[in-house]
């Protein structure tokens, strides 16, 4: 499917629109703000309301939140997409060789992902932060191997399905070895699966870090990300809603953005071969 | 049914132990000791703290004598918390989180069972798109978000209900116990829409219908069983789900639950405490979808083949 094919299919468009506008808005917005996100002012406006010159308000230190709100978007949005890559790396290389091996080696790959899947994962994770420190790297890893396991098992079942067809007895009969049919059949192949999921993995992703960053385990001070800023709302919401309301706001309507996306490419690239490995 | 339930135990006691393998190497492979700390200590006493809690032995050793432990239901002493033990802070605090829990997961299931079933009475119609994309919504918003929301709206606008605190009275609960249960109940709402609007596509429907029974009865009767199975199975991550969900809602508002020692533990560095809750709730949710698969085989004879 051409990508304008794929725009114009019902729920894709909104979307894809409002999630490009957030992604602008994170890239550029710091450039127009009144002054760097982590500039500290305290003789100015404090714990001050939206106002022109502070479009989402100022914290308790005088922060500027509109700054804050878009390079802590930065940052989820770029754990959303790093730990993804990561995710569906690992997860099409696992799937597609017990996929296409299938046999016991199958049986054996994928009963390690059902054991893996089975463990309380955020737990590991916090595990992880705290025997390992607060690395952000450790952020990516761990979310991306958390991840993984969707991705897995969706393109196994993909890679089962594709593996009857003629195209790959032709390439068996042509002489080439599973690893040249993997790479240059099976996966070209699962783009569309692998499209999908990883716009579902997306705010997986997101969900994962700003859950650990409103726990304080996450991306540590001065940097931030939404997680980080909904946490410090929260603690000031008496005085300062606006600072839980923004970060909150923002971070509801990106994962609500990539979920609906998903959910439609889903319905877009087939009707119901995908629904039924996902809740 | 007994070589079925044989055959899903031999999934969970292997799974139970890589979780706690793992755990406890990975805890030994962390740079730096328990002990360690801004002043150096003396050797002598460096070697008899080792002694003490058995840090001179052999790794494998050691694990045998967590292993053996475990078996006693012994999760070794806290760090933090001095004269405590791990086991002793989860059980003071495992009834709170368990109430909380249980409310939570029953409202999920109510609920999300409630409004997947209207939505799915009439797919594609406006009610039914209004509803999943409030269920949607409900799968976005994270209980973090959720949490202090209500309390900004339900205990400081409005002040129907405390903010936080903990009395075992119904008042205390009532949030925390929605903020927890939002996500879940969305997920399930889902799940019972997807399921029952395919079920109600069914042959054994159209002769429900034209047989003249009323719609509700066919939905009751005869649609809500095969649908409620997805449902089913998805219990076990819910209660996954939940257990996660409860440490950001217990943090929030300030419910003395296992959540809220875990994450004290997490950021006091205290190795034992956090590895104790992992594995304690890694094991519950091992024995939560056993539980869930047993009654799936159960309600299902083809699971059972399969």
């Amino acid at each position: 499917m051409k990508l304008r094919e794929l725009l114009r299919q019902p729920g894709v468009a909104m979307p894809a629109l409002l999630l490009a506008m957030i992604l602008l808005l994170a890239i550029v917005g710091p450039w127009f703000a009144p002054q760097p996100f982590d500039a500290i002012d305290f003789e100015a406006d404090w714990g001050r309301g939206p106002s022109w010159a502070h479009p989402f308000g100022t914290d308790e230190l005088g922060r500027d939140l509109f700054a804050r709100v878009c390079v802590g978007g930065r940052l989820s949005l770029a754990v959303g997409l790093v730990s993804t890559l990561v995710a569906l790396v690992i997860g099409i290389a696992w799937g597609a060789v017990a996929g296409y091996l299938g046999g016991r080696i199958d049986a054996l790959m994928m009963r390690i992902v059902d054991i893996l899947y089975a463990l309380p994962f955020m737990f590991f994770v916090i595990l992880l932060m705290v025997l390992f420190g607060r690395h952000w790297l450790l952020i990516f890893v761990a979310i991306g191997a958390v991840n993984w396991l969707d991705m897995a098992r969706i393109v196994r079942g993909q890679t089962l399905a594709l593996r009857r067809r003629e195209f790959i007895d032709a390439a068996v009969i042509a002489g080439l070895g599973p690893a040249a049919i993997i790479r240059q059949h099976i996966v070209p192949n699962l783009i569309g699966v692998v499209i999908v999921c990883a716009t579902l993995s997306i705010p997986q992703a997101i969900l994962v870090e700003s859950f650990l960053s409103f726990l304080g385990l996450g991306i540590q001070e001065p940097a931030t990300s939404w997680g980080a800023l909904v946490n410090d709302g929260a603690r000031a919401m008496e005085v300062t809603p606006w600072g839980l309301i923004f970060p909150a706001g923002f971070l509801g309507l990106t994962l609500l953005c990539f979920n609906q996306l998903g959910d439609a490419l889903r319905e877009a690239f087939d009707g119901g071969a995908l629904r039924r490995t996902r809740g | 049914m007994l070589s079925y339930a044989g055959r899903r135990l031999l999934t969970a006691v292997p799974t139970l132990f890589v979780l706690i393998a793992l755990s406890f190497f990975l805890m030994h492979l962390a740079p730096g000791g328990p002990f360690d700390s801004e002043r150096s200590l003396p050797p002598e006493i460096e070697a008899r703290l080792a002694a003490e809690f058995h840090l001179d032995e052999p790794l494998w050793r050691q694990f045998g004598r967590y292993l053996g432990g475990l078996l006693h239901g012994d999760l070794g002493p806290s760090f933090q918390y001095e004269g405590q033990t791990v086991s002793g802070l989860i059980a003071s605090g495992a009834p709170v989180s368990a109430a909380i829990g249980a409310a939570a997961m029953l409202l999920a299931l109510s609920g999300g069972v409630a409004l997947g079933a209207i939505a799915a009475m009439r797919p594609g119609s406006r009610l039914d798109r209004g509803l999943m994309l409030i269920a949607l919504t409900g799968l976005s918003v994270p209980s973090y978000v959720v949490a202090p929301l209500l309390i900004l709206i339900f205990a400081l606008s409005l002040a129907w209900l405390p903010a936080g605190g903990w009395d075992g009275g119904i008042a205390a609960a009532v949030l925390p116990s929605i903020a927890l249960a939002l996500p879940q109940l969305a997920a399930i709402a889902r799940l019972t829409r997807g399921a029952l609007a395919e079920a109600l596509d069914a042959p054994w429907i159209r002769t429900a219908r034209a047989k003249g029974l009323p719609e509700h009865l066919i939905v009751l009767r005869h649609a809500l069983k095969p649908a409620l199975l997805p449902v089913l199975s998805y219990l076990g991550p819910a209660a996954a789900g939940l257990m996660t969900g409860s440490v950001v809602v217990e943090q929030v508002f300030g419910i003395p639950g296992i959540g809220r020692y875990f994450v004290q533990g997490a950021l006091n560095r205290d190795y034992t405490l956090v590895l104790g809750v992992v594995l304690f709730y890694g094991a519950l949710v091992i024995v939560f979808n056993f539980i869930v698969d047993l009654a799936y085989g159960a309600l299902d004879p083809r699971v059972r083949l399969a």
